[in-house]
């Protein structure tokens, strides 16, 4: 049997506490899944900083990916097969696929990403069609499989129905992540009926759509993913840990573009400070690897390096403050003027942060808008706008909710307030 | 501070105005890939290369009243323009001044319709690919819009001369 249909002897269970099982019967997706590239995965967070607010959230990108494989296997084996708008071929490509969406993810993801400029998208593509083990295994299936899977990623794959499956406003990766979140962050949020969408889920030409019967699922799974986003991933203290993520690495790097001897030598930074880093570098990083940088720059002499650190291991966090950009915005500028005059970097001290989501958008004809909509399938065979038939959809499409917030070490204000006049000030113009 | 909001502003100022969320979405990427020192983070989408990010910056500056989208009707389509307000300019005055060669980027930029801005964002997005893939890559994603080879064409001689962030005035 050739490698692409093989299978394991027998077949093969992860326990998940999500979907109670996770099931393995094609040879590829066990020899993936023991691949160097692959295991990181379970040294790097699902949730990045989250784990300093839900202490529960300390689960990794290794489950989260085995989830998505097993809601994607779910989709295809149970639902799709045999189904004259599903192209059987692709069942394997879309396994891996979905297993493998997220290997490209450096530690604390978003953070990481954002202070070198990084998309964590692209790595996963190298990753896949670079001199890795997992693309040694991938290339088993046939030369060219690496880079259809990076395709599918990419969201350039001819084939767009299996592209919808991993990436759109209903697909397997948020189907996962809401529901592991709210398991490990101990939230009653993020519930919805999963087994109820997944039987309601039907192959169309372009994309998965719902059967009409199925809207309030998927109603459920909108509210869901609208609650998550604002009492999980936006909470304010966990940003605020991300904040001085943030900062702790922009401190090294000016430290080290500026000629600064470290006493540890911050060698797996360096070629990310330079911007000379290739797969290799990228690769050997994870959360255990910084973690440890900041253990040791705890002690270093530069003073913002060392406080940054400590604030972040011991969960000595910013405060925060409501900051409305549109009246506030020359309120920043003052405040910097006064942070400087204090003594104190606003650089590092001082920081504005938005979030934002938009629960559900779809396409109205004649905008020019960029997101795939959810359709449901009428009786008749139609396809619908979900908003169109759901009040409750309706009423939170393209509603984008903002809010604004600047983060300050109060604690470090606080204890000198009452030496130094310029403290109270801040203190006041911050607090109100 | 703001910093990454003044720049979209003080690329609009600079352009007077753009029209089209599109064709904003596709001049601010390309002006990234020319090195221009922009932050918002791109992903392909229905229209080509696209910035969540972008859209959220350009809708909290409309909020914040530094910017002004005007609505029009155009018949089959509506069309949103943007430019910058009295508030706007005052906000900018804070920033530090655009790169001299932004102006010179976004006249070339201005001037050309949205399909084409489409086609030229959407090839470089496929830069990495030898020109014969970018070609098969893009009548794969925008099989829809059938670009015909004057336009590819077309395309790849404006993108050979547009003015990188780094060239000698």
């Amino acid at each position: 049997m050739d490698y692409k249909h093989e299978k394991l002897f027998e077949e093969k269970v992860f326990k998940d506490p999500v979907h109670r099982y996770i099931h393995v019967r094609d040879k590829v997706i066990w020899d993936v899944i023991g691949t160097r590239e692959f295991q990181r995965l379970r040294r790097i967070r699902q949730l990045g900083t989250t784990y300093l607010v839900f202490h529960g959230a300390e689960h990794s990108r290794f489950q989260h990916s085995l989830g998505v494989y097993e809601i994607v296997r779910r989709i295809i084996d149970d639902g799709f097969s045999g189904q004259k708008e599903w192209n059987g071929e692709e069942r394997l490509l879309t396994l891996c696929a979905a297993l493998l969406h997220d290997l490209g993810h450096g530690p604390f993801s978003h953070a990481f990403e954002k202070v070198f400029a990084l998309d964590h998208e692209k790595f996963t593509q190298d990753i896949l069609t670079g001199d890795t083990e997992v693309n040694k295994v991938l290339r088993r299936v046939s030369p060219d499989f690496p880079q259809k899977i990076a395709d599918v990623i990419g969201k350039t794959y001819p084939d767009k129905l299996v592209v919808s499956l991993i990436s759109s406003q209903i697909d397997a990766d948020r189907m996962d992540y809401l529901q592991r979140d709210a398991y490990y962050t101990g939230v009653s949020y993020g519930h919805f009926d999963m087994e109820r969408i997944l039987r309601v889920m039907r192959p169309a030409e372009e994309q998965v759509v719902i059967k009409f019967s199925g809207m309030h699922a998927v109603e459920d799974y909108i509210m869901s993913r609208y609650q998550m986003y604002w009492q999980v991933y936006f909470h304010p203290v966990s940003r605020s840990a991300e904040v001085i993520l943030m900062k702790i690495l922009h401190r090294a790097r000016h430290l080290h573009n500026s000629g600064y001897k470290f006493t540890y030598e911050p060698v797996q930074f360096t070629s990310f400070f330079d911007r000379t880093f290739g797969l290799k570098e990228y690769i050997s990083l994870d959360e255990g690897v910084l973690m440890t940088y900041f253990q040791w720059w705890r002690n270093e002499k530069d003073e913002v390096l060392a406080d940054l650190c400590d604030r972040f291991l011991n969960r000595r966090l910013f405060q925060y403050a409501e900051f409305d950009p549109a009246t506030e915005y020359r309120k920043i500028g003052e405040l910097e003027k006064l942070f400087k005059e204090a003594g104190i970097d606003p650089e590092y001290y001082l920081v504005t942060d938005s979030s934002s989501d938009l629960p559900y958008d779809f396409y109205r004809p004649g905008e020019e808008n960029e997101r795939v909509p959810i359709y449901l399938q009428m009786p008749s065979g139609e396809l619908r706008e979900l908003s169109r038939s759901s009040e409750i959809v309706d009423a939170i499409s393209g509603k984008r909710r903002t809010d604004h917030k600047i983060y300050f070490p109060e604690d470090l204000l606080a204890a000198k307030r009452d030496e130094n006049p310029l403290y109270d000030k801040i203190l006041r113009m911050l607090k109100g | 501070m703001l910093q990454e909001h003044a720049k979209i502003v003080q690329f609009i100022a600079l352009a007077n105005e753009v029209n089209g969320r599109k064709k904003l979405q596709k001049m601010i990427y390309i002006a990234k890939k020319m090195d221009f020192p922009f932050a918002e983070k791109y992903e392909l989408h229905m229209y080509g290369p696209y910035s969540e990010e972008l859209t959220l910056r350009v809708e909290e500056l409309c909020e914040m009243g530094f910017l002004a989208e005007r609505c029009e009707d155009k018949g089959s389509y509506v069309q949103y323009s943007y430019n910058v307000t009295e508030e706007g300019e005052r906000f900018v005055e804070m920033a530090e001044s655009p790169h001299a060669r932004l102006s010179d980027l976004l006249s070339r930029l201005n001037g050309k319709s949205s399909r084409f801005l489409e086609l030229v964002s959407t090839l470089l997005y496929f830069d990495y690919l030898p020109k014969d893939e970018q070609i098969a890559k893009v009548h794969i994603v925008k099989n829809k819009l059938n670009f015909s080879e004057d336009e590819m064409n077309d395309a790849f001689a404006f993108i050979a001369e547009l003015p990188t962030c780094s060239t000698v005035s």
